[in-house]
């Protein structure tokens, strides 16, 4: 088993009352059901929009920068065979029924 | 990880948007949706993967108030809020308190109240009224509402668009204590026509869904049951009017065969009504008996309560139902209601009195396109054994059903006369 990242990338969550409980409800019987067959190692943190950029001592901005389509909104630490495993569970995800995507990255190995 | 109640999001989106109109003002209406929705996008946000919380819907409320003290100090100056509360919201001493006194459970119950006596504005039409009421205190979609309608979505935007203007314009929420009673009694009643409106339209409504409809029965039923914890607002009328309601509702689980076929009043499974809402609306038209006035509201509880209380439809007392029948027609005189009323007297004086009573229906006409009228001839034709009468008028009825449930309906009884000849 290894560990993958996914970055919850982009999408609009607005929509009708119904529409977002039904959203939310997606997404937490998705990773319960991920939670269950034992893949879910963090079930990670929703991240504020705005932040700031720190790019050197004396530069500290307001940021980040990246569109808003493709904004980082949180994050999973997941657990699995090997990345297309990884990958494949992350197809399940109810963000693209609001057009974001889901970004997959294996964590490095200390080992080798 | 806790779940959120059905519909909660919907719930409190009525409630939020109460609370924060009284705080920015009405004619910012499109603010405190805005401020909803955000609230809404945060615990989408964070829920989904932190879980829900213990107490869901107190988090949505605190999240709403911390935006909405955040733009009430923030756009101090920019915008005219609401006038009532003026210079309360300027201070920081009194900014505070007041909106947490607009966040608490009575003051929003209360502004929900205000709410929907606003929407009920004289100048709106009936179904623009209950349109915006769906919108603004039931949290529908506009999408959601145009499907409850059976109407397009561009058209019930522009009708709810419609709506919104009328409403700002009215500059603030309509208010109880600085109305003539002769105001309160009109708007009253005309919220009560819209919330019989509502449930109407999820009871008989010409819908395929039935999911959907049951729905709109449990909103108007909320919505009304908020009129009946007001002392201004639980008049007779409007203990009438949910005593009605429960009583018809109560009979909603029978409605509906295990197969999904409708079934009718008399082969209903009477096993299966709710038996607590039947005890509900009865003791609620009991006390509805107080005063001088007796609306429709009084008689058709009345007659669903003589149904909902016999065992059997041979254990009906129709006479009675007759009578009420007959009230009915003084107070609202309609082809349907003098239809029913022919059905009830067919049941105790034979299917050719029946048939007699509805050959007689002043503007029979404007049945022509109502199914049951069809399938009561159907129903009657039958009982006198004259079968080919009997199917053809099922198969008019049949022609004219709103949805597939009634058209399945009305296919098998023609049938059914079909194969019992």
């Amino acid at each position: 088993m290894s560990d993958f990242l996914y970055l919850y990338r982009g999408g609009d969550s607005s929509g009708t009352p119904e529409q977002m409980q039904q959203s939310m409800q997606k997404w937490s019987s998705w990773l319960q059901d991920l939670g269950a067959k034992g893949h879910i190692k963090d079930q990670g943190n929703p991240l504020e929009a705005t932040g700031k950029v720190v790019k050197k001592k004396t530069s500290i901005t307001d940021g980040p920068y990246a569109e808003a389509k493709d904004l980082i909104g949180g994050y999973t630490l997941v657990q699995a065979k090997d990345i297309s495993e990884a990958a494949k569970l992350a197809a399940g995800c109810p963000i693209f029924d609001n057009g974001g995507f889901v970004e997959v990255r294996p964590i490095m190995q200390m080992s080798m | 990880m806790a779940e959120p109640g059905d519909h909660l999001f919907r719930r409190e989106a009525g409630r939020m948007v109460a609370a924060l109109t009284r705080l920015f003002g009405v004619h910012n209406l499109a603010l405190a949706e805005d401020v909803v929705q955000d609230a809404f996008c945060r615990a989408l946000e964070v829920w989904k993967l932190r879980g829900v919380p213990e107490n869901p819907s107190a988090w949505l409320m605190a999240t709403a108030k911390h935006r909405a003290l955040d733009i009430l100090r923030r756009e101090r100056t920019a915008r005219a809020y609401a006038p009532e509360l003026g210079r309360l919201l300027e201070s920081e001493w009194t900014l505070a308190p007041v909106v947490a006194e607009a966040f608490g459970d009575s003051a929003i119950r209360n502004d929900q109240l205000r709410m929907m006596f606003s929407c009920c504005h004289p100048r709106l039409p009936e179904i623009a009224q209950v349109a915006l009421m769906l919108h603004i205190l039931c949290g529908f979609g506009v999408n959601e509402v145009a499907a409850a309608f059976l109407t397009g979505h561009a058209a019930m935007e522009r009708r709810i668009t419609r709506g919104k203007k009328v409403l700002a314009g009215s500059k603030r929420l309509f208010d109880f204590t600085m109305s003539d009673d002769r105001e309160v009694a009109q708007r009253l009643s005309a919220v009560h026509r819209a919330l019989y409106l509502l449930f109407n339209e999820g009871y008989h409504g010409a819908h395929a869904e039935s999911a959907v409809r049951a729905d709109l029965c449990v909103e108007a039923m909320r919505l009304a049951e908020l009129l009946l914890a007001h002392p201004v607002t639980d008049t007779p009328a409007t203990r009438a009017l949910i005593a009605l309601m429960c009583l018809n509702a109560a009979r909603l689980p029978a409605r509906v065969d295990a197969s999904g076929n409708l079934s009718s009043l008399y082969e209903q499974n009477r096993e299966l009504w709710d038996q607590q809402l039947i005890a509900k609306g009865v003791r609620l038209l009991d006390h509805s008996a107080t005063g001088t006035t007796i609306t429709e509201f009084h008689v058709e509880a009345a007659i669903a309560s003589i149904h909902a209380r016999a065992r059997s439809l041979e254990d009906t007392s129709w006479p009675m139902i007759v009578d009420l029948y007959d009230t009915l027609m003084t107070l609202r005189p309609s082809p349907v209601v003098a239809l029913n009323r022919a059905i009830a007297i067919a049941q105790y004086q034979g299917a050719e009195r029946g048939l007699a009573e509805i050959a007689a229906i002043a503007h029979v006409d404007r049945l022509a396109d109502y199914p049951f009228f069809f399938a009561a001839l159907g129903e009657l034709e039958q009982q006198l054994g004259r079968t080919a009468e009997a199917q053809a008028h099922f198969r008019e009825a049949s022609s004219r059903a709103r949805n597939m449930m009634e058209r399945r309906f009305f296919e098998r009884r023609a049938h059914e006369v079909g194969d019992s000849a």
